[in-house]
């Protein structure tokens, strides 16, 4: 009960302001224009194609814009997914410790994810993928 | 984790009182109201009151003064004004937090009338919630006007109609926490999101032009919970009794905050 002891505007001015958020903000927005622009594109282009084969999808993501495409849409797609994920946990996770290992887990997963994407993205495009 | 359900002792855990209608009652219409006494030691519980409308005013606020005086001296609750100026009859009715004394029971249907306390605040007594934290939040956003340059010796300090009109609507709240206590950010996070109603204090302040400290005042905000814990979900502006728009106001806080990056 210690914590009730202090006033109340104490406890509310608490640490005072982080002075970071508007990056975050701007980013999640920036991020979603670009996915609204690139993955109606890339989504129309794979409905395109004559079937789904294993061959003509290959082919179709080893395509240089459909690669260009998807280089760009996985990494913005992870950096925006992950956004989202860290507002979701530190709007309900309120344990210090727990919070600060799932930021870093989610932030962490997404990176990978991300680099995975466009590494694989780029095997088939250059044509080294066995 | 978020506390997504009551503490064991706030759960309405027995069953309430039941104060029948009135013999002869022409128009009876039960309210169920949310009790609690914290002297009792006992969980809180919804009492039933059926009365007569046809010897009550219209408002809800006008059946609770109707109950406290007529049948259960013992119900709590804060009131004053009874014409939505001075927001002490703030509470949840009929699922909406709103102004008892300017809701119409006749506006909430057929239905028994349930009234509970703003939600997610700690409850003093009945339909009275603690505010401490929300009045320290407004004067945290330090809800005064600010300025370096003195005050013309012979004169207030002006200001143009069109600047006027600006702050016309954002000074008519009446910080009744209808709209705080309305925002699931608040709930999960009130110990750190100031809530719309302190963030529409402090976009009254900054958007006066009279007010030297803008900067200060966006400097102190940014912080990724006092105000970016606002998710737009706008249940602010949908239950505000005075017919504003808190959830504008934090978007135009944020817009202004990144404006000033480029």
């Amino acid at each position: 009960m210690s914590a009730q002891l202090g006033s109340a505007l104490g406890r509310v001015l608490g640490k005072g302001s982080a002075h970071s958020g508007v990056h975050h903000w701007s980013v999640q927005r920036g991020t979603a224009l670009a996915l609204i622009v690139l993955l109606p594109w890339l989504i129309g282009s794979a409905l395109l194609l004559p079937d789904f084969s294993y061959d003509s999808v290959r082919g179709w993501i080893g395509g240089s814009w459909t690669a260009v495409g998807l280089c760009l849409v996985v990494p913005i797609l992870c950096w925006h997914s992950q956004l989202g994920v860290q507002v979701v946990i530190e709007d309900y996770v309120h344990h210090d410790g727990v919070k600060t290992a799932a930021l870093l887990l989610v932030r962490a997963a997404h990176v990978v994810l991300a680099v995975a994407g466009v590494i694989a993205v780029l095997r088939i495009t250059l044509g080294s993928a066995g | 984790m978020v506390e997504l359900t009551l503490p064991k002792e706030s759960r309405i855990n027995s069953q309430g009182r039941v104060f029948p209608a009135p013999e002869g009652a022409k128009k009876p219409r039960t309210f169920r109201i949310y009790r609690f006494d914290p002297d009792s030691g006992e969980n809180p519980r919804v009492d039933s009151y059926t009365i007569d409308m046809a010897a009550c005013g219209p408002m809800v606020l006008d059946a609770l003064i109707k109950i406290k005086n007529e049948v259960d001296p013992t119900l709590s609750f804060r009131r004053s004004c009874r014409e939505g100026i001075c927001g002490s009859c703030a509470m949840n009715i009929d699922g909406v937090n709103t102004l008892a004394c300017t809701r119409a029971c006749e506006d909430i249907g057929k239905a028994d009338v349930k009234i509970y306390p703003l939600p997610h605040m700690p409850v003093v007594k009945d339909l009275i919630p603690d505010l401490t934290q929300f009045y320290a939040q407004y004067a945290a956003v330090k809800p005064w006007l600010i300025s370096r340059t003195p005050a013309p010796p012979d004169r207030e300090r002006l200001q143009s109609k069109e600047d006027q009109e600006k702050i016309d609507r954002p000074s008519a709240c009446i910080l009744c926490a209808c709209c705080s206590t309305s925002c699931p950010s608040y709930w999960w996070n009130s110990d750190r999101y100031l809530g719309p109603a302190a963030l529409l204090a402090a976009y009254r302040w900054i958007i006066d032009s009279r007010d030297e400290a803008t900067g200060e005042r966006l400097d102190e905000l940014e912080d990724p919970f006092k105000l970016y814990r606002c998710h737009t979900i706008m249940n602010c502006t949908e239950a505000c009794p005075k017919d504003l728009n808190p959830a504008r106001a934090i978007a135009s806080i944020k817009r202004m905050i990144a404006e000033r990056q480029h």
